[in-house]
């Protein structure tokens, strides 16, 4: 069975817990554990937060795209926005590099959606915007394909 | 949801209690408290006690830092306490527990700093 929703939204922080609380509620029919919900919760509100801060660098004229398939307890989620781009891919995926050290960002954003996700795939092109890929197979989904 | 957020002193130290979410959008709030909290009194350490935050994200991570530097700065220590499973996790994958000492709960942390 297959099912699917999709969600646009201004870029300000103000959306970060509504984009989070509504992709989670969207989830929830697949009965997934509390620590999947958590960790589904954390992805969405890292890949939200990077397209506000830096793919827009907080101009709320920007809008956040957000889009979820569920298939047979697979979760597909693609979180994109149409900002400046990552210039140097590699560097913005390393443990606790940060290209805005005086906002206090720690710089984990991409560790934590790759220790919580079992696939991550990252779209960006410089003008025109980043789209990230999530892919997250479901506990109870696991144990009855081994 | 939003941040609560509950601050007290009790001799050199900051009692920061955090109730809610804490994401990029709140963690400004918290900042902007401790802070003032920070330039109006004596204060040498902090103890966060996470018992009620439902929520926490690497923005969260970031304000906790921000503050670590600058009490270790004037020589104090940041203590975390009562954390979830979930939080947990962040502070292991970032490396956290090796500058910022966790404790069970805020009754623990106090003693351990000196504060009954």
């Amino acid at each position: 069975m297959r099912n699917e929703m999709s969600l646009r939204f201004s870029a300000k922080s103000e959306n970060e817990s509504f984009a989070r609380v509504t992709v989670a509620s969207f989830i929830a029919q697949l009965d997934p554990t509390m620590d999947e919900l958590t960790e589904i919760k954390t992805v969405v509100s890292e890949a939200v937060t990077n397209a506000i801060i830096h793919g827009y660098e907080n101009n709320p004229e920007g809008m956040v795209y957000i889009s979820v398939q569920l298939e047979d307890g697979l979760v597909r989620m693609t979180i994109k926005d149409e900002g400046i781009g990552i210039q140097n891919l590699d560097e913005a995926r390393m443990p606790l590099y940060t290209t805005k050290p005086e906002l206090e960002r720690s710089g984990m954003g991409f560790t934590i959606m790759e220790n919580f996700m079992d696939e991550v795939e990252i779209e960006t092109d410089e003008n025109h915007g980043t789209i990230i890929h999530l892919t997250k197979f479901l506990t109870k989904n696991k144990a009855l394909s081994h | 949801m939003s941040l609560g957020i509950d601050l007290e002193i009790k001799g050199n130290v900051l009692c920061i209690r955090l109730e809610g979410e804490l994401d990029h959008h709140t963690s400004g709030q918290l900042r902007a408290q401790v802070e003032e909290a920070l330039d109006r009194n004596q204060i040498k350490h902090i103890v966060m006690n996470l018992e009620q935050l439902k929520f926490m994200d690497s923005s969260g991570l970031g304000v906790i830092l921000g503050r670590y530097k600058r009490i270790k700065n004037a020589g104090g220590e940041m203590v975390v306490c009562a954390i979830s499973p979930s939080v947990k996790r962040l502070f292991e994958m970032s490396g956290m527990f090796k500058i910022i000492r966790l404790e069970e709960n805020e009754a623990f942390a106090l003693r351990n700093l000196g504060v009954a």
